[in-house]
C-alpha cells in the first residue's frame, strides 16, 4: 500500500549570503505520521520550518506541502497547515472564547462551524468556566493545550509545533501528548521540535538536523540500533556533539 | 553560615496570584542547589528576591547574612546573577560587556582572569563582536563570564540551560562542576528535571510550594510504590488500555516505556496485567522493574 505523502522534500537548501542555513535536506513526511524534528541549536531547523510553511521562499531544491508548491503556492500552504510555537501561540489579552473566534475566522471557518467547533473544543479541554477569561491570566499548560488545539480547529492536513512543551510541567506535557496522538489518529500529521528526549521517543521518526544538514533519519528505535545507544539522549549527543555551528 | 536562607518567603502580585507561597531552605556554602520546576512555578520571583530586585510580601530571605530588605546594597556587592532573559547590552561588543561589569564591581578582567579563563577562551575569539550578534550558546557563555567577573560569594543562574540544546547543556554543566570547585555557591533553576541529579540537592517547585527538598538520591528513594516500564509494539493504544486496567495506581508515558505502579502489587497481578494485555492484541511486551526519575517523583508529588 502506498503511503498517502504530505510533505515532500527534495535538496531544499537556503542561503543567506555566504551562509547556508538548509543545506539540500530531502525527506518525505506521510499522513497520520508523527514527525520529529531534531536539532541542535543553530543547525536550521527554524530555516527549514519556515520554508516548509510557506513563510520563506528557498534558494533552491524543491518541496511540497500537502500538495502545494513552496514557491509558488504559498498562500494555499498556509490555508492547509496549523501553526504553534512556544514564544508565539495566542492573543494574551483576548479571552478564551475571543481567541478560538479570531483564529478560527482567520483560517475561514463559517461563524456556524466556529460556534459548533468552539463548544467541542472548550468541552474536551474543561475550560467551561474560562472561556471569558483573559488567555494571559491561564497557567502555561493550559495556553499550550489551548493554542494547539486552535491550530487545529481547521482540520489541517499537518500542523507544525516548534518547541511546544518548552517549560511545562511534567503531567500536562504528557496530556499535551495525548492531544497529539488524538490528532494524528484523525489522520493529522504532526510535525514537531523539542529539546525533550523522551519526546522524541514518541515519534514515528526523528530527523536530526547538524550544521544545515538533516544527518539521520528514522524510527527512533531504528536510530538507537544504529548508534549503539540506549536512549535518544546519547542518539542526539552522537549525532550532535561533531557541531560547528552554535545558533538560536 | 548558610549561603542563602529562605524563610515563609511569599510574593503576591496583582490580582491576588500567590507566586511564592511560604517557600523556606537555604543553601550551605559551597554547594550546587538546583531549584527545580516548570514555568510559572515561581523560580524567577524568588532569585529576583534574592538578588534584591523584588521586594517580598511576606517572610525573611538573607544571603550570605545580609538581610535581603535591610542590607540589599551588600548583596549586590557581593553577589553574582544570570538572569533567564539575555541582559547584557547588545551593542557593545564581548570584551566591552566584560569591562563594563568589571568596572562597575571596582574590579578588572585581569585581576579575576583566572576563574573565568575556561568559559572566555571558548568566545575569546570573538570579543570584538557585538553581544548581540552571538549565537545562543557563547551569549549564555558571555553571560556567564559577566556573572562571574567580580568573584561573587554566590551565584544565581535562573533557567541558564532553557532552550539549549542537549549538547550545550551537558557542557554547562561540566562549566558549573569546575566553578563549585572554586567554592562559589551556586543556585541554579531549571525545567528539566533530568538536570536535577547534577546538583547537590535540590527543591522540587510548583505553583509557588516547596514539593519536596533533599538530595537527588533521597527523593528518589522515598518514592514509596516499585515502578515498572512496560511496552508494546502500539504504545499509544497500551497507555489507554493501561489506563482502564484495575489494578493499575498510577500510569503515564516516559520516552521509550510507559512508567506504572500497582495498587497491590505482587507476582500474580503482574501476570494477570500481562494476560489481559495480550488478550487485548498487544505483541513484544516488555516489562521490568525500574528505579524512580526526578521526574517521576517530581509527577507524583504534583497528584
Amino acid at each position: 500500500m502506498e503511503k498517502e505523502i504530505v510533505i515532500s522534500a527534495h535538496k531544499l537548501t537556503k542561503k543567506f549570503g555566504d551562509f547556508i542555513a538548509t543545506n539540500e535536506i530531502t525527506f518525505k513526511v506521510y499522513a497520520g505520521e508523527i514527525f520529529g524534528f531534531l536539532g541542535a541549536n543553530g543547525a536550521g531547523k527554524t530555516t527549514a520550518m519556515k520554508m516548509l510553511c510557506g513563510l520563506s521562499i528557498p534558494s533552491a531544491g524543491e518541496a511540497t506541502i500537502a500538495g502545494f508548491d513552496v514557491y509558488r503556492e504559498t498562500e494555499k500552504i498556509k490555508q492547509n497547515i496549523g501553526y504553534m510555537s512556544q514564544k508565539f501561540s495566542l492573543y494574551e489579552d483576548l479571552t478564551v472564547v475571543e481567541n478560538i473566534r479570531f483564529f478560527g475566522g482567520i483560517y475561514g471557518l463559517s461563524n456556524k462551524e466556529l460556534k459548533s467547533k468552539s463548544e467541542a473544543l472548550i468541552k474536551t479541554l474543561g475550560l467551561e468556566k474560562e472561556v471569558d477569561k483573559l488567555v494571559g491570566s491561564l497557567p502555561l499548560g493550559w495556553k499550550q493545550k489551548l493554542a494547539f488545539s486552535v491550530a487545529i480547529l481547521h482540520e489541517p492536513k499537518i500542523v507544525f509545533l516548534d518547541e511546544p512543551t518548552g517549560g511545562v510541567d511534567p503531567v500536562t506535557r504528557r496530556q499535551f501528548w495525548d492531544l497529539i496522538y488524538d490528532a494524528s489518529d484523525r489522520g493529522i500529521t504532526i510535525f514537531v521540535t523539542t529539546h525533550y528526549m523522551d519526546e522524541a521517543e514518541y515519534c514515528d521518526r526523528v530527523s536530526m538536523m547538524v550544521d544545515g544538514y538533516m544527518k539521520a533519519l528514522d524510527s527512533p528505535e531504528n536510530l538507537k540500533k544504529t548508534h549503539g545507544a540506549a536512549t535518544m539522549d546519547e542518539v542526539f549527543f552522537d549525532l550532535a556533539r561533531g557541531a560547528q555551528r552554535q545558533g538560536d | 553560615m548558610l549561603a542563602v536562607t529562605l524563610d515563609k518567603i511569599i510574593k503576591v502580585y496583582d490580582k491576588g496570584h500567590l507566586a511564592v507561597d511560604e517557600v523556606s531552605f537555604s543553601v550551605k556554602q559551597g554547594e550546587l542547589f538546583g531549584l527545580i520546576g516548570p514555568d510559572g512555578a515561581g523560580k524567577t520571583s524568588i532569585f529576583r528576591i534574592l538578588t534584591t530586585l523584588l521586594l517580598p510580601d511576606g517572610g525573611k530571605a538573607s544571603v550570605m547574612g545580609f538581610d535581603v530588605e535591610d542590607d540589599f546594597k551588600k548583596i549586590r556587592e557581593t553577589v553574582g546573577y544570570m538572569p533567564g532573559k539575555f541582559s547584557l547590552y547588545p551593542d557593545l561588543s564581548v570584551e566591552e560587556n566584560l569591562t563594563f561589569f568589571a568596572t562597575l564591581f571596582n574590579t578588572t578582567l585581569a585581576e579575576n582572569y583566572d576563574l573565568i579563563k575556561d568559559i572566555y577562551v571558548q568566545i575569546e575569539p570573538f570579543k570584538d563582536r557585538r553581544a548581540g550578534k552571538l549565537s545562543g550558546g557563547m551569549k549564555q557563555k558571555l553571560a556567564l563570564c559577566c556573572a562571574l567577573i567580580h568573584r561573587p560569594t554566590v551565584l544565581f543562574l535562573d533557567e541558564p540551560t532553557t532552550g539549549v540544546d542537549t549538547v550545550s547543556r551537558k557542557e554547562f554543566w561540566e562549566m558549573l562542576k569546575r566553578l563549585k570547585t572554586q567554592g562559589i555557591t551556586i543556585l541554579v533553576s531549571t525545567p528539566y528535571m533530568d538536570e536535577a541529579t547534577l546538583c547537590e540537592r535540590i527543591a522540587l517547585i510548583q505553583d509557588g510550594k516547596i514539593l519536596s527538598i533533599d538530595e537527588p538520591q533521597n527523593i528518589i528513594a522515598q518514592y514509596p510504590d516499585p515502578l515498572y516500564a512496560i511496552k508494546s509494539e502500539r504504545m499509544s493504544e497500551l497507555l489507554k488500555h493501561l489506563r482502564k486496567h484495575p489494578e493499575i495506581k498510577s500510569c503515564f508515558a516516559f520516552g521509550e516505556y510507559h512508567h506504572i505502579s500497582f495498587k497491590k502489587d505482587d507476582e500474580a497481578v503482574h501476570k494477570s496485567l500481562l494476560q489481559s494485555l495480550e488478550t487485548k492484541g498487544h505483541k513484544q511486551l516488555d516489562f521490568k522493574t525500574m528505579e524512580p526519575s526526578i521526574e517521576d517523583c517530581f509527577i507524583r508529588l504534583m497528584n
